[in-house]
């Protein structure tokens, strides 16, 4: 296939869906506030860009704050548990527990914890929750990962537990903490967004909040018109983190 | 004199025998290959030779200093982000020579085994036989008296493994370390050793010591002269006895 063909596919496609979205909301004559079609949601997307943006940096800014943090915790954790076997145990069914409870259900009591006035608090707490789990579980998979065969060398030469573990598990670990930071980066999203929902005050000026605001008032185009903003904002992430590990790991391997 | 040598070792693992009673000494500059059938614990001789295990009964005795004893693996075992330099460098570096003065020597080592200009590449930047040869480079950098090969060509194609057979030679006649090798081929074993093991089937006990005569490094067309294939002729008798027994 082409590239051509690649990037024409998905966008015919997305032509075709959003013509037959326009067409029936005119024909059935289906409400606005019901479900809005995609040209008032691009008017409203036109009209609204400015707070659009300055929402979506918001939400995008906790999330980086929130990934960047998650990183030295879940790095510095990994690091220590990995030199005792007990340690690793101690920790695992917390971390597990971590995991496992959904983020919207932990969202009001941080909520309580962060206070009312201080709502970027809470939401950067939830997405440090959600963005920790990746990159520990990749870091503590990637400092056991090393080759046994360089191990024995290690140990042929008498290395110490030190260099063992700086010359040789930490690089190592590399292309799995590359991995986990990716996958950090969707759920630090997801852990913002979610925490704005619940925060749901006027002081959240995210994007999460936009569309609750809009569905308040049941302006669905521009609940559509964040929402689109939404989604974008995550590919683009993605996208950004995507060509990061890829020169991550170009970096690691030398090609 | 003995640089290395096993004394009625024994080694046991969970499952039962890897290898034993067996003994094995090896005299200074001798190459020693160690053939035997698989699981026959060629490999596991090697781990206590280097140190890297410990035999459950007999005794080991090996050059005690860091370095003394080299090992190659069956793969080149490089670090992906090391240059060839920094790997080479490696045993060096963990011994707390200085960075510049390990990647000298490292250099050195490199050129040894005709690398020189490719210092500077990664591992997966290079052929599987180069990757052997800085595998070969860290080994030598130390300047060991006793060398382990652990079926070093196993993964490479014939004439890179014949190539690189001559290579070692080459080097074994320049630093003279003594060396062992383990390998499933019986004519690799003949090609380049100047005593040949045969160990049995499983658990491994010597069944065969065979010394091969002729000038190291090898002549061309050694390995069509008639000493060659009556020594690869007994050497395969003693492996098929030793897979019967």
């Amino acid at each position: 296939m082409s590239r051509l063909t690649a990037l024409l596919a998905p966008t015919a496609l997305i032509a075709i869906l959003l013509a037959i979205w326009e067409v029936a909301c005119r024909v059935m004559q289906v409400p606005v506030y019901f479900l809005a079609p995609p040209s008032a949601i691009g008017q409203a997307l036109i009209a609204d860009a400015p707070s659009l943006v300055a929402a979506a940096g918001y939400t995008v800014s906790n999330a980086l704050i929130a990934l960047l943090i998650a990183s030295l915790l879940a790095q510095g954790l990994a690091l220590v548990v990995v030199l005792s076997r007990t340690l690793e145990r101690a920790v695992q069914p917390i971390t597990v527990v971590l995991q496992v409870t959904p983020v919207i259900a932990i969202a009001p009591l941080v909520n309580i914890w962060a206070g009312t006035d201080h709502p970027g608090r809470a939401i950067i707490a939830l997405a440090v929750i959600v963005a920790f789990f990746p990159i520990y579980s990749g870091a503590v998979t990637g400092l056991k990962a090393a080759d046994p065969d360089l191990m024995r060398l290690f140990d042929l030469y008498g290395a110490t537990p030190m260099q063992r573990l700086l010359r040789l598990r930490a690089p190592s670990a590399v292309p799995f903490v590359l991995e986990g930071h990716k996958v950090a980066a969707g759920l630090a999203i997801v852990g913002a967004v979610v925490a704005e929902f619940v925060a749901g005050s006027g002081k959240v000026q995210g994007l999460a909040w936009r569309i609750l605001d809009a569905g308040y008032r049941l302006q669905t185009a521009r609940m559509f018109a964040a929402l689109f903003v939404l989604g974008v904002m995550g590919a683009v992430l993605y996208t950004l983190l995507q060509a990061a590990e890829r020169a991550g790991l170009k970096w690691w391997r030398g090609r | 004199m003995s640089v290395a040598s096993l004394t009625d070792v024994e080694v046991d693992y969970p499952r039962g025998r890897a290898l034993g009673p067996f003994s094995l000494s090896i005299g200074a500059g001798e190459i020693v290959a160690l053939v035997g059938p698989s699981g026959c614990g060629k490999s596991t001789a090697l781990r206590l030779l280097a140190g890297l295990e410990a035999p459950s009964r007999g005794e080991v005795a090996r050059a005690p200093g860091r370095g003394e004893t080299a090992v190659v693996f069956q793969a080149p075992t490089l670090a992906p982000w090391l240059s060839a330099r920094a790997n080479a460098a490696l045993p060096l570096e963990l011994a707390g020579t200085p960075r510049a003065a390990a990647e000298a020597q490292a250099d050195k080592a490199l050129a040894r085994v005709g690398l020189a200009g490719a210092e500077a590449a990664r591992p997966a930047q290079l052929s599987g036989g180069m990757a052997m040869r800085v595998s070969l480079a860290r080994a030598l950098v130390t300047e060991p008296k006793l060398l382990l090969l652990d079926e070093p060509f196993a993964a490479l194609d014939e004439i890179t493994r014949r190539a690189l057979a001559d290579d070692v030679l080459r080097l074994w006649a320049d630093i003279r370390p003594a060396i062992i090798f383990v390998t499933h081929n019986v004519e690799e074993a003949v090609y380049m050793a100047s005593r040949v093991v045969v160990m049995s089937a499983g658990p491994g006990r010597m069944v065969g010591d065979i010394a091969v005569q002729g000038p190291l490094p090898r002549p061309a067309h050694f390995r069509t002269t008639e000493g060659f294939r009556a020594t690869a002729e007994a050497v395969s008798h003693a492996l098929a006895q030793g897979m019967a027994a």
